[in-house]
């Protein structure tokens, strides 16, 4: 059985669909990336399985972790769920962290809420945390205010407080995208050596294909509220399928060989009250016949744990074999 | 016209700034920019990259005179750059424009798109008043907009048609330099790989030569002949975008290029410990050294200055040059 799976999952915000029917699970000790640009719904996919949208979101469909359901579930039940058995940590740190309160007191609020440690176990577990995230000198950071830290610092603190509550999954919402590159290599190598020690099941919202290849096993590409294309990271790199996906790999500036001209996906993304009748992607694609627009097309197999939601697959020439270095 | 001549020089450029620490603090000097010379060829691309705060921002505002340089000069077209502020230079900034990170706020919300990018032309008093709703037309199309999208306010286009009016903005004076500051960051990839296009196109149209900063190696990669690295106020290594990023030479390059991610990553990554230092604390000798993997103990004491190798190619590490034998670092030790 999955950890969590995610069935016809959608949301709307005063009627202009923000996600559009989702199907994704996630395994127990599974990393899987979500891919996507601004507005696809990648982030919004989390917040709704764990009721952080505001009341003025309509969510339908399904998000069951182990067998319990979540959408619509009582607060008491959400309130376990959240940082205790799924953590989420977000982009900019810094406003994530409260900048009045010490680092050490915001860790042991954690540890009070979900294991309910107090006093002095939980100021020492507090600094196992540090230490495991790699902030060095962890006792005297304790006492150190948000703002005496680093960007990557308060991520590495973030990541800290998630831990806290012994998470079965976290979810990491754009985690680097608000740091330095040098620094991005930092925290996605704490994530790798936290799964590898913990086992812990990770799913990783990025825009960045390099970011996800570079740190998950399986990938879900998302386009306006769906998911268009999923797949294991190696084969989505050698044999991406959906149109939008290859667009987004042309997208991508090549690190050697010959400098060719990028082959830009033309327009934009749809707005959410002006949704094309069909596939989302039509009005961009060069694939585009008649029948894309006769209804929104379903995800279908095309091999082992791939499968993509076109109806012109069966024409199109599954490109490149190589990698994209 | 034909690359080649040197349109912009810059030597030795220094600014510094005064920062205070808390409300009695002390007054400290950071040095933002601290010595960096460069040249940029008519017609060509200099990437300037680095992390944030390594003074390439501050690099562009200089070259332009938007900030006036504590020590060092600029020259432009093989002239001193004007005392910034003057009649001459004024109108000399017709010759250069700046483009910057985020469209929308470099956007006046309450003007229709048409209206700013004729302002140049106004302000400059460039050609007829006759002809300038033809130009402003030409400009809109020159990068990839409709004509009729210059009856639209900023908040009625997407990022990347944004993007478009302020580059025809820029280009309205018929510029020899464009400086953009991280002309991509804020928008998505597959609108990044537009932009960047049209970067390309309009070099190869109009031969503007650009000083493109930014701290995505990719992206410099894809526009620039010529790439520079900086760290903390320093060009730490200078060439050709192909040779750096396939084998670069400083330490601090090869961190940058390998903290790149992507796909089929050979080997282990290169993890650099600690954060990047504060100007305002500056550490002695070679910036780096404090995170270097191979500085030696001549890396503490003395700063290497940026000098070819035997190909050519621009460095400044004593490691790299040979004058003293790698070292094991001092990361992890009091030195961070």
């Amino acid at each position: 059985m999955p950890l969590v799976s995610l069935t016809g999952l959608s949301v709307a915000f005063d009627g202009a669909p923000a996600l559009r029917g989702i199907d994704l699970s996630v395994a127990k000790g599974e990393a899987v990336g979500l891919v996507g640009e601004s507005g696809c719904g990648k982030s919004v996919t989390w917040l709704a399985a764990l009721g952080l949208l505001p009341p003025k979101a309509r969510i339908t469909g399904s998000v069951m972790l182990e067998g319990q359901e979540l959408i619509g579930a009582p607060a008491s039940i959400l309130e376990k769920v959240r940082g205790g058995r799924i953590a989420m940590i977000f982009q900019d740190p810094a406003s994530s962290l409260n900048p009045v309160h010490r680092i050490g007191k915001q860790i042991t609020e954690a540890l009070a809420l979900h294991r309910k440690m107090v006093g002095q176990a939980a100021r020492s577990e507090a600094k196992r945390l540090l230490d495991l995230v790699g902030i060095p000198d962890a006792t005297r950071r304790l006492d150190a205010y948000p703002h005496e830290l680093s960007g990557g610092q308060n991520q590495r603190v973030m990541i800290a407080i998630a831990l806290a509550g012994q998470p079965e999954l976290l979810v990491a919402d754009e985690p680097t995208t608000a740091l330095d590159v040098t620094i991005q290599a930092q925290i996605l190598e704490l994530l790798k050596d936290l799964r590898r020690h913990m086992g812990m099941t990770l799913v990783l919202i990025s825009h960045d294909l390099g970011v996800v290849a570079d740190s998950c096993e399986r990938v879900a590409v998302m386009y306006a509220g769906r998911i268009v294309e999923e797949a294991p990271i190696s084969r989505l790199f050698s044999a991406a399928a959906h149109p939008y996906t290859q667009g987004l790999l042309g997208a991508l500036p090549p690190m050697d060989g010959p400098r060719r001209r990028l082959a830009a996906i033309p327009g934009g993304v749809p707005e959410p009250w002006a949704m094309p009748p069909g596939c989302a992607f039509a009005p961009r694609c060069a694939h585009r016949v008649a029948a894309c627009d006769a209804g929104v097309p379903g995800l279908i197999p095309l091999a082992a744990s791939h499968r993509v939601a076109c109806l012109q697959v069966a024409q199109m020439p599954i490109p490149r074999e190589s990698v994209p270095a | 016209m034909k690359p080649g001549g040197a349109l912009l020089e810059a030597e030795g450029l220094v600014r510094r700034y005064a920062m205070r620490r808390g409300i009695m603090g002390r007054a400290v000097e950071v040095r933002a920019v601290d010595g960096v010379s460069l040249k940029l060829e008519r017609g060509r691309t200099l990437g300037l990259v680095g992390e944030s705060g390594c003074g390439k921002s501050t690099t562009g505002r200089l070259v332009l005179g938007m900030e006036t340089p504590d020590a060092g000069r600029v020259s432009f077209e093989g002239a001193t750059m004007p005392q910034p502020g003057s009649a001459a230079w004024r109108k000399l900034r017709a010759r250069m424009q700046m483009v910057f990170q985020d469209p929308l706020g470099a956007l006046d919300r309450r003007l229709p798109i048409a209206t700013q990018v004729a302002e140049p032309l106004d302000i400059h008093n460039i050609g007829a008043v006759s002809e300038r709703a033809a130009r402003v037309e030409a400009l809109l199309r020159a990068v990839g907009l409709r004509p009729d999208q210059g009856a639209l306010y900023p908040h009625e286009l997407s990022g990347g048609q944004r993007q478009r009016a302020v580059l025809a903005r820029a280009l309205a004076t018929d510029p020899a330099l464009l400086v953009c500051d991280e002309p991509i960051s804020a928008l998505d990839v597959s609108i990044q790989a537009q932009v960047m296009n049209l970067l390309l196109d309009l070099q190869e149209q109009f031969g503007t030569s650009m000083l493109f900063v930014s701290h995505d190696l990719r992206a410099v990669r894809q526009v620039s002949h010529r790439v520079a690295v900086m760290y903390l106020g320093r060009i730490v290594e200078e060439g050709e975008p192909d040779a750096v990023l396939h084998d670069p030479a400083h330490p601090y390059t090869r961190a940058l290029v390998s903290a790149i991610p992507h796909p089929g990553r050979m080997g282990q990554r290169m993890v650099l410990q600690g954060d990047p230092p504060n100007p305002a604390d500056r550490p002695s000798g070679c910036a780096f050294h404090p995170r270097c993997p191979v500085a030696n103990s001549l890396c503490a004491r003395e700063a290497p200055v940026l000098k070819p190798r035997a190909d050519g190619r621009l460095i400044a590490c004593h490691v790299a040059h040979g004058e003293v034998a790698a070292g094991h670092g001092f990361t992890g030790q009091e030195a961070a």
